[in-house]
């Protein structure tokens, strides 16, 4: 990433409150991960050291350290999608992505009266069974 | 030129909404985007003048606008689930366009807002105080007595804080507000802000809810002249349940870890920025727009039962027939929510477990379905009412697999403050793993250290293992910081209690 294109982004918050939390979504979305160097950037912005910024990016699951090209589909593997099966999908979901798909558990997606569900970026597939589920990996 | 109203709620754009709209629209229909009325296993629902049918597909859109669909369910608002409903706080799902003002408006919208801007915030809090309304989020605490809490709290900067990380598997009410009617949580909030004397407020949203932030933040522009003087603002979280514990939240605010902190001070007295704060969740605010309006504090009130006043939105997910949002008086029973409304399992089999309350909720058999959905009653069965969310499980079940996720579910979301969340966790995962397994053969690796000399150096019986087990639940439940440890141990033991057959040779 460009240390130009960063500078942007984090002039975009100077003196909001709180800032940190919003910056670095707006970080991780547009270079797709939060490296040391954009760490270092961002401490010297905000008057932080850089173990503090890098105590925030580490603790909260949004925020990656590196880029993962691959394309990414989230799963839910909470309770109400449990309670409808959603287990016995995973590992035709696995085989099916193997290292391509990146497939990655997550708790909630707040649909849960029509699960298994899966989000793809923003768009939200509910009423997944192996077929569907399966054809979304490939579809990605 | 014939109006179909389809909804754009997250859930039924899950469903393939997007493509039914389009699909009446190239039919030459007027499409019209409205809030869910929340009978999800019908969704896409389409409603034409009233009618409505579902779960509709593109490819039935021309039997439904020739009238000879199958999928006609009859009248919409006469359907016997929301017939039966008694929605204060969601009166306007399925009716309205979420982001239209006319709607908002033409449906009873600022009515409350005005009545309390015209009143002392004092008599603003006596009228919350006398709905009776307690924090929805899962505690249960008086709203008014925390206003109040504010309100008095030295300071001259205040903050109002939405808490709308809805993190519990199970639960939906918050995310089909937010889509559905955001004025109505901005007016609540609004009325709120005029109580405690804050003039800003953030919405504190999971990220796994990019519809409900977009809605919000539209809803926040087009209604800032009304919302003024309090400036409203979200915020998305980054993937950590435990923010939405209100200690955490505040810090994931702040921009620092989402880490839990030690109570007192009492966020009403120090929270965000160190200032008084309020923190709220959804639905406890959603509910003091119907409560300011004129009379609404006693009609309110008068729903419920002993200390449960009002009503709450129920949330039926799960391996559930008929799921969606059920907002009802309190006071009704597990079981007619669930057998009844909910008609049982989608998989049509016997009802094993419902789990109420979260994933921190107690498994409940159905020979506990007599239960009424009381905050008191839930609490002396060692269960929860929590965010009012309802997870059915049938038969094939397995409550030993249940209780080590709750376990590990507990694991990976600690944020890492105390230990008996941080390690108690890790070591249930492993206990269970062993109880399910017979029993460990020998001493653990970390007992079998040479410093630990007065650890046990034999392997233990199931029966000890046991003991250990509900040893450790209890150190978890009393000294955990938060609900997260705190409550871990309940889905755990009332598996164990209920369904001991699922502990052994199950893995």
């Amino acid at each position: 990433m460009s240390t130009h294109d960063l500078g942007m982004v984090i002039a975009a918050h100077s003196g909001r409150k709180g800032a940190l939390l919003p910056l670095l979504h707006d970080i991780q979305h547009a270079f797709d991960c939060i490296d040391p160097a954009a760490e270092a950037e961002v401490a010297r912005a905000l008057n932080l050291s850089r173990a503090e910024v890098h105590g925030v990016v580490s603790f909260y699951p949004d925020f990656t350290p590196e880029r993962d090209p691959r394309p990414v589909i989230e799963l839910c593997r909470a309770e109400a999608c449990k309670a409808r099966g959603v287990e016995a999908l995973v590992a035709p979901a696995e085989a099916a992505a193997g290292d391509r798909v990146r497939l990655k558990a997550v708790y909630c997606l707040g649909l849960c009266s029509v699960g298994p569900n899966a989000r793809v970026g923003d768009s939200l597939h509910a009423r997944l069974d192996e077929g569907s589920l399966v054809a979304l990996v490939a579809a990605q | 030129m014939i109006v179909v109203r389809i909804s754009d709620d997250a859930l039924a754009l899950a469903c393939g909404a997007d493509a039914l709209a389009a699909a009446f629209a190239a039919a030459g229909a007027a499409v019209e985007r409205v809030s869910s009325w929340g009978m999800h296993w019908l969704e896409p629902l389409v409603e034409i003048g009233g009618m409505g049918f579902g779960p509709a597909r593109p490819g039935d859109v021309a039997a439904i606008l020739a009238g000879t669909s199958p999928l006609a369910i009859g009248p919409v608002a006469a359907h016997h689930f929301i017939a039966r409903q008694q929605r204060l706080t969601f009166a306007r799902a399925g009716k309205t366009r979420p982001l239209s003002l006319d709607d908002y408006a033409a449906t009873g919208g600022w009515a409350g807002l005005e009545r309390a801007r015209a009143m002392a915030p004092e008599a603003v809090i006596a009228e919350v105080i006398a709905s009776g309304l307690r924090g929805r989020g899962g505690a249960g605490f008086p709203a008014g007595i925390k206003w109040q809490t504010v309100r008095e709290a030295p300071g001259a900067e205040k903050y109002l804080v939405c808490n709308a990380d809805e993190g519990d598997s199970a639960t939906f009410a918050d995310r089909m507000l937010m889509e559905g009617d955001p004025f109505h949580l901005l007016e609540g909030m609004s009325i709120a802000g005029h109580a405690v004397g804050a003039l800003e407020g953030f919405i504190y949203v999971r990220s796994e809810y990019p519809h409900a932030i977009a809605k919000l933040n539209a809803a926040i522009a087009l209604a800032a002249d009304r919302l003024a003087p309090l400036r409203i603002e979200v915020r998305v979280g980054a993937g950590a349940y435990v923010c939405g514990e209100e200690t955490s939240l505040l810090n994931s605010l702040e921009g620092k870890r989402g880490e839990v902190r030690a109570k007192p001070p009492l966020p009403a007295l120090e929270g965000l920025f160190g200032c008084p704060t309020v923190v709220n969740n959804v639905l406890t605010l959603a509910a003091v727009p119907h409560i300011l309006a004129e009379g609404g504090a006693a009609h309110y009130a008068g729903h419920g039962i002993e200390r449960s006043r009002g009503t709450i939105p129920v949330q039926l997910a799960g391996n559930i027939r008929h799921g969606g949002l059920f907002e009802t008086a309190f006071g009704i029973s597990l079981g007619e929510l669930v057998n009844e409304i909910g008609g049982g399992t989608a998989s049509g089999r016997p009802v094993k477990a419902v789990q109420v309350g979260g994933p921190l909720g107690a498994y409940i058999p159905p020979s506990q379905f007599h239960l009424p959905f009381d905050y008191e009653a839930f609490a002396g069965q060692d269960a929860l009412i929590g965010h009012g969310g309802i997870c059915v499980f049938d038969d094939t079940a397995d409550m030993g697999a249940m209780a080590r996720f709750a376990f590990e579910f507990c694991a990976a979301e600690s944020c890492g403050k105390c230990t008996p969340c941080r390690i108690g966790a890790v070591r249930g995962v492993e206990l269970i793993d062993r109880i399910r397994g017979g029993g460990a053969t020998q001493a653990g690796r970390v007992e079998a250290l040479p410093q630990m000399h007065n650890a046990r150096k034999a392997g233990r019986t199931r029966a000890e293992e046991l003991e250990l087990l509900e040893d450790l639940c209890e150190t978890m439940q009393g000294a955990s910081l938060c609900a997260l440890g705190g409550f871990t141990p309940y889905p755990v033991r009332s598996a164990l209690r209920h369904w001991p057959e699922d502990f052994s040779d199950g893995i």
